[in-house]
């Protein structure tokens, strides 16, 4: 009876049982046989923007800052698709070479936070003990200061530049590598080749750099290309709120604090850069989602 | 148990917020313009100069005025006053801080009431095209920029449809734009999130032993599934709560919303360092309260935790 009782209510989530084990303990294992449409289209969507940003000097329109005086505030035409600025400058150029900067700016942020977090990484998951202690009681300082608070602390330290932003957003993103680094070390301290190499006589700091970090280095790929939409953002709100690129350079966040003061006569300022920055993230953000389902095995959303 | 981990927790936060102070003092003591520079301009005499940075006690030492600073806080609750205004940072904070905690609840609550229905909705029809529909709102939701959304939101309600304000804090009215600009991204994780759980939970061994031990599909859902749903869902939306605090400057000065991060924004331009300090430390403060109360009720939903597990 209490089976019978349980049937007629169970099917909502008698489907939601089935759909659970077509779509979740399997996923994984399936994507792994063959490239999942989300993956692709991010793939697609980061060469766009890479492709953008290498041509940009060659194959925009117009230079960034040339002006066109008589064409102010022109809406979005033919010869000028993403609309015209207030001073007379082609958008879509600007939206190009901001590509550029969006670009160099992800590269040089991911380098600052990869090489600081690795190099702190490696030795306290090798030799743990006290240096483990002491770096990782630092990182949890670090994390204490909760999203963009400690990139706006260091610009605040720096100056409001687009480069100063780019150190800080390194900064703010140099505990997540140090994690992953110290775990992924942890580990392999342990290994048979650690071992071998040890035993023949390597030195520390050979074994860390030659044996370790090659060998955990596919997994800090995924982390880093996971971190790269995320750090597009959060390079947009600096400078958005006038604490990373200033007004001449065409950065998207930049491009769009200036968009919002001609929100109501020219919204096409404000609506063009966006949308590209919003694509570019997108892309990124599927690319690191549908490598880590690919490539890591230790995937999953836990952190 | 859970007593002495808590105690624990506390003091250990004390020895954070007390790094977070000291990292903050330094790096925004030693700024090449300071204060007293900013509030003469660069036409003023080096005399001039000199005897504003005394007036102010910026000629002592980082460190001196480190320990003065922190022996305020600790035993006043003294903040320091603003170098611009003069007024106590504290009451700065004051006025300021019922308009961010305003923000913050009212855009966690839309984003869990968003997300947890989309959610769910595609956890029940994983796979059809509305499942799809939602999670790419939801990728989409996770990829735009506040700034963006915001502008898009007021061009498309305030100006051409004149349904909500522009921007200003006067009525209840003001809060909706900015509370759902600021909920779309959590929105989108906790829709994602409890997606997944739900599927993981759904296929797990102990939901099928309990409808073989003759529970209700009721009593299933909300015994099981939802309350072991729910772990991972408590975590990522307290640590939310903690970044909706610490990037909500950007919403704040989109929609002119006088929040303390708008505060803190507007002191790094006017070189403020007492003011800048405060706010750094009571956000920091607050993330750290947040993520004892996370772990609280982890404890409360997940035995484990509680029986000493971490």
């Amino acid at each position: 009876m209490a089976s019978s009782v349980g049937r007629a209510d169970a099917r909502p989530l008698a489907r939601l049982g089935s759909a659970a084990r077509r779509f979740g303990k399997r996923e994984s294992s399936a994507r792994r046989r063959r490239v999942s449409p989300s993956l692709a289209i991010g793939a697609l969507l980061t060469l766009a923007l890479l492709v953008a940003a290498l041509t940009a000097p060659w194959l925009a329109p117009y230079a960034p800052d040339q002006v066109m005086a008589g064409e102010r505030l022109a809406p979005p035409s033919a010869d000028h698709p993403f609309g015209v600025d207030m001073l007379g400058r082609d958008l879509l150029s600007r939206v190009w070479h901001g590509a550029r900067l969006a670009v160099n700016m992800v590269v040089v942020s991911l380098a600052i936070a990869a090489l600081g977090g690795i190099s702190l990484g490696l030795p306290a998951g090798y030799y743990g003990g006290w240096i483990d202690q002491i770096l990782s009681r630092l990182m949890d300082v670090w994390l204490a200061f909760p999203g963009l608070l400690l990139a706006v602390v260091v610009v605040a330290r720096l100056g409001p530049t687009l480069d100063n932003a780019m150190i800080a957003l390194g900064l703010m993103s140099a505990p997540g590598f140090y994690r992953l680094t110290r775990t992924l070390t942890l580990s392999a301290r342990r290994t048979a080749y650690v071992e071998a190499a040890r035993a023949v006589g390597v030195s520390d700091a050979a074994i860390m750099l030659r044996h370790i970090l090659p060998n955990i280095s596919s997994s800090l790929i995924v982390l880093a290309t996971s971190r790269a939409g995320m750090l597009i953002l959060a390079g947009g709100s600096l400078s958005f709120v006038g604490l990373g690129a200033q007004p001449p350079q065409p950065e998207w966040g930049a491009l769009l604090a200036t968009g919002r003061n001609y929100l109501d006569s020219a919204p096409w300022l404000a609506v063009y850069p966006g949308l590209c920055l919003t694509l570019a993230v997108i892309g990124l953000n599927l690319l690191g989602d549908g490598l880590r389902d690919t490539l890591d095995p230790r995937n999953g959303w836990r952190q | 148990m859970l007593l002495r981990h808590l105690a624990r927790r506390a003091v250990g936060s004390v020895f954070v917020l007390l790094a977070v102070s000291l990292i903050t003092f330094l790096a925004l003591d030693a700024a090449p313009g300071d204060a007293a520079q900013a509030m003469v301009g660069e036409s003023a005499s080096a005399e001039q100069l000199a005897e504003l940075r005394q007036a102010l006690g910026l000629d002592r030492s980082p460190l001196f005025r480190y320990a003065q600073f922190i022996g305020g806080v600790a035993l006043r609750g003294d903040l320091g006053r603003s170098l611009v205004s003069a007024r106590p940072v504290s009451t700065l904070l004051a006025e300021r801080l019922p308009y961010t905690a305003a923000l913050a609840l009212t855009a966690t609550g839309l984003a869990l009431a968003l997300g947890a229905l989309s959610g769910i909705v595609a956890a029940q029809r994983a796979g059809s095209p509305l499942d799809l529909l939602l999670m790419a709102g939801a990728t989409l939701g996770l990829a735009v920029p506040t700034f963006w959304s915001g502008l898009l939101l007021i061009l498309f309600f305030a100006l051409r449809l004149r349904w909500l304000p522009v921007a200003g804090a006067e009525s209840a009215r003001h809060i909706v734009l900015p509370a759902l600009t600021l909920a779309i991204p959590t929105a989108a994780i906790v829709a994602r999130l409890l997606r997944s759980s739900l599927l993981d939970v759904m296929s797990a061994d102990y939901v099928r032993t309990a409808y073989a031990k003759g529970l209700s599909p009721r009593q299933v859902l909300i015994g099981h599934v939802l309350r072991n749903s729910l772990i991972p869902l408590v975590t990522v939306v307290g640590l939310h709560l903690g970044h909706l605090l610490g990037g909500a400057f950007v919403v704040e000065s989109i929609f002119g919303w006088p929040g303390v991060g708008r505060l803190a924004v507007q002191a790094i331009f006017d070189r403020d360092t007492p003011v800048v300090l405060g706010a750094t430390l009571t956000v920091a403060a607050l993330y750290l309260a947040i993520n004892l109360c996370v772990d609280l009720i982890h404890g409360w939903l997940d035995p484990q935790v509680a029986e000493g597990a971490i």
